[in-house]
């Protein structure tokens, strides 16, 4: 399935995870010459109700825009998982923060625990870098798309002023599932 | 592809609302009217930025039926102008597009279609307007939707949908649904240069020798805009060549007629579609929008395994393609139809098909798509 | 100098099709020679109705004109004013027109304060559709659809604008065209969103049904239920029960104009591009 993957981001509105699912969406485009397809669940309440983002990346013109198969799944709430926990492959890399996500499917699921949240708090001071760190930590866990595509992702989405911190918090995340192991 | 050609393409990563928003901008749209409605909202928030920038004007009004008439009051003025919306929306501006129609004031009209009937599921998609976009406002008119079922095509038939409304001088209507106007994917944007902006046919005769629904030189009479001393009048009503009502049967009758001709004899230009493996198929699917996309791949899924399938993907929803639909209806042995309603285009493929086997539908609703998977076990139902 | 009135008119349109002795004729004529003393040339002026009685007006006079759909009038003009700010754009409708289905047009358009002008020909009746009580039909009064009495609470069509933020509102009557060319005519030369309420006759509808069907007595009925605004502020509520204050009621010049604010949005966007 080298040429195929699909991702998962989910959370709670208001938590910028939609903006993760559209970085990795442009790492494949802009730094792999990929194809991707991102689609955002909209929920009737944006903030604070569950959402997800979908990314799926082909090296050919995707056709079908929904995920059958998924490879990743960040989540960082219980009620996103809740509701959105499906559609994942069996050996699905599932990367959840364990003070917000307490019940995943830890037998059919490689399942790692990072304090995403915590980590953002005490190292960047601010939570608007969750998206960074996460995504950081995604490109240690995953080796679909090259860390280095994803941090260059990251730089051109970033708010002018942001680049630096964001980089920071990027490799706060990855340097942080180094030696993780899931279960 | 030629290589040098495909390089001076800007590639962008956008959402299906902002491919319309950049794309009727880059059609010299320069007036937009809108009210807010989800899931087109996104379109109103681009164009409110970018409309201003170009010396465009965006307006949002007191509700859907102002837009509306808006865009309409504009279009008179000699603009390109457009409005989005969605299906309740799209409801309440009926009588508005009616006229439009009536008046023959070229105008785009997005409806970014969700799921359900009333206020149904706002945020989810649906294609539940397909009947609606052709008989929702009373009376005979004629008319065009069109349904892409990616981005970058979606990007040219909101140019095509100006130029074919300006062309025409009627309402275009752009059906699109929740997944597409939501769903980002890369696309590449034409250079100005590959495509052709159609004005309007305006008036070569003195105000004096003017008549605002003169047909003598084409079904399409030519239109002049407010305030360059045509002073012509229009209205709802049924009117003769001069603009003024009528109720004479036989004037009423004939323009009616002329004004369904504009479609009906300008075929080549309007419709438009697409064929995937059909040559030797036996299995037919006719599927539009994103739910084609599913199509396609059921067809692909279908061939690997040994069935000959194919897929008439319409572009051009309305009018309907009679001709391809026939062509594939008449040499297969079953019709699949997916949509993401409760069978509303099935009639239309039903009624012009021919077809000798079953035409079946895989109707799903409640705003989930329509998965390959399921499009596949009907095809191996039937073949 | 007397007023060509057929240098206004496609006199090849006449006779129109108004009842004889309509209020709208008056007020027509008010209307062209308020256009006649500014001097507006006809291809400047785009003159836009909806549905009813009034909604054949335009297609009497010789400029750009548009009937559209019932009560939407002021939405197809905001698009033509919006598109053209430089030009003129006047808007003719009747009570119910105006203020039932087109109600929440009227009082956005109010609010937006964008330079229209609208007249609102107030008979107190649906004449067209045959005679149906309308928003501005006197509590008691006999209509099509109140064979018993209406007992809806009329609206006071110049207060309710005023309320929505227009910044002219005048009102004026069928028993005096003077009067009413010279609010139509302020109407027309204010910066900003303008409403001439003018209370006319429907002897054919309204009169036939309430014990004045003459044309006359109709007008010379709402003529003595007419005060002027100097005389109203004089009087007493008592006094001024069923009574219709008319000329300027209100003006606000400070108030900017909404294609003005719009130029700046546009000179703004522009300079951050």
């Amino acid at each position: 399935m080298s040429d195929h993957f699909e991702a998962r981001f989910a959370a709670v509105g208001g938590q910028g995870i939609l903006l993760a699912g559209d970085i990795i969406a442009e790492a494949a485009i802009s730094f792999e010459g990929k194809y991707a397809v991102d689609s955002p669940t909209y929920t009737a309440q944006v903030r604070g109700g569950p959402t997800k983002v979908d990314v799926i990346i082909n090296t050919k013109r995707i056709e079908f825009t929904r995920t059958t198969a998924i490879d990743f799944m960040l989540c960082l709430a219980q009620k996103s998982w809740d509701r959105f926990g499906f559609d994942l492959k069996d050996n699905c890399t599932v990367l959840i923060d364990p003070s917000l996500v307490h019940e995943v499917d830890e037998e059919k699921y490689k399942v790692y625990r990072l304090p995403i949240i915590e980590l953002t708090k005490t190292k960047m001071k601010k939570m608007v870098y969750t998206s960074a760190v996460s995504l950081g930590a995604m490109a240690g866990l995953t080796n679909y798309l090259n860390p280095e595509s994803i941090r260059k992702a990251l730089l051109k989405k970033a708010p002018r002023g942001t680049e630096e911190p964001n980089m920071q918090a990027f490799d706060i995340g990855f340097e942080a599932v180094k030696d993780l192991r899931h279960g | 592809m030629d290589n040098t050609e495909k390089k001076q393409r800007q590639v962008v990563f956008w959402p299906g609302n902002k491919v319309v928003a950049e794309a009727a901008v880059a059609a010299g749209c320069r007036f937009f009217a809108g009210y807010p409605i989800t899931p087109s909202s996104e379109i109103a928030h681009v164009m409110s930025k970018r409309l201003p920038e170009m010396g465009g004007k965006f307006i949002q009004m007191e509700d859907e039926i102002a837009a509306m008439g808006a865009i309409i009051g504009a279009s008179l003025t000699g603009q390109r102008v457009m409005t989005a919306t969605s299906g309740p929306g799209f409801s309440l501006k009926q009588e508005n597009i009616g006229f439009a129609s009536f008046i023959e004031a070229p105008c785009v009209i997005v409806n970014v279609m969700r799921g359900g009937p009333s206020t149904g599921l706002p945020t989810a998609l649906g294609q539940a307007d397909v009947m609606q976009a052709r008989w929702g406002t009373h009376g005979d008119r004629p008319v065009i939707a069109l349904t892409p079922s990616y981005l970058d095509e979606l990007y040219n038939e909101v140019i095509r949908a100006f130029n074919l409304a300006e062309m025409l001088r009627m309402p275009v209507f752009l059906l699109i649904d929740e997944v597409l106007g939501h769903l980002s994917e890369r696309v590449e944007i034409p250079d100005p240069s590959e495509y052709e902006l159609v004005e309007r046919p305006r008036p070569t005769v003195s105000p004096e020798e003017y008549y605002p629904y003169d047909s003598s030189q084409g079904d399409v009479p030519p239109m002049a805009d407010y305030f360059t001393g045509y002073r012509w009048h229009t209205t709802g009503l049924n009117h003769d060549k001069t603009g003024f009502p009528t109720t004479d049967p036989v004037i009423c009758q004939a323009e009616e007629e002329r004004m369904e001709r504009k479609v009906s004899g300008n075929l080549e230009l309007i419709e438009k579609y697409e064929e995937y493996m059909t040559e030797d198929a036996e299995i037919g699917v006719v599927a539009f929008g994103t739910t084609a996309r599913a199509a396609l791949v059921a067809v692909a899924d279908a061939r690997k395994k040994g069935i000959k399938a194919g897929l008439l993907r319409p572009v051009t929803l309305w009018p309907f393609p009679e001709k391809p639909t026939r062509r594939l209806g008449q040499r297969i042995k079953a019709m699949i139809v997916p949509e993401a309603n409760l069978g509303q285009m099935i009639y239309e493929v039903e009624r012009v098909a021919g077809c000798n086997g079953p035409v079946v539908g895989v109707n799903k609703i409640g705003g989930v798509p329509i998965y390959p998977g399921e499009i596949l076990t009907r095809i191996e139902e039937f073949a | 100098m007397a007023v060509s009135y057929t240098k206004y008119l496609r006199m090849y349109h006449m006779p129109h099709m108004w009842c004889p002795g309509c209020g709208i004729g008056i007020i027509v004529k008010a209307i062209i020679r308020a256009f006649d003393a500014l001097d507006w040339s006809t291809d400047d002026l785009a003159f836009v109705s909806g549905i009813g009685c009034t909604s054949r007006a335009p297609g009497y006079l010789d400029m750009n004109t548009l009937h559209t759909t019932h009560g939407r009038a002021l939405s197809f003009a905001t698009g033509i004013k919006f598109a053209r700010p430089d030009k003129h754009v006047v808007v003719i409708s009747g009570d119910g027109d105006a203020t039932a289905i087109g109600g929440n047009h009227l009082i956005h358009a109010c609010r937006r304060n964008i330079d229209i002008t609208l007249v609102i020909v107030n008979n107190n009746i649906y004449g067209m559709t045959g005679g149906q009580y309308s928003p501005t039909t006197p509590v008691g009064a006999r209509a099509a659809t109140s064979p018993w009495g209406n007992i809806d609470i009329p609206f006071n069509v110049s207060e309710l604008v005023k309320g929505a933020g227009a910044t002219y509102v005048a009102r004026g009557h069928v028993g005096s065209g003077v009067q009413l060319e010279r609010l139509i005519r302020g109407g027309l030369t204010h910066k900003g969103f303008s409403v001439i309420e003018v209370l006319s006759n429907c002897h054919t509808q309204y009169g036939r049904r309430n014990r004045i069907p003459d044309a006359i007595d109709l007008i010379e009925h709402i003529s003595k239920s007419t005060v002027s605004v100097r005389q109203a502020e004089k009087m007493s509520p008592e006094e001024l029960k069923d009574k219709y204050a008319v000329g300027l009621l209100h003006q606000d010049t400070e108030r900017t104009e909404y294609c003005d604010d719009y130029n700046k949005v546009i000179e703004h966007a522009q300079l951050e591009r």
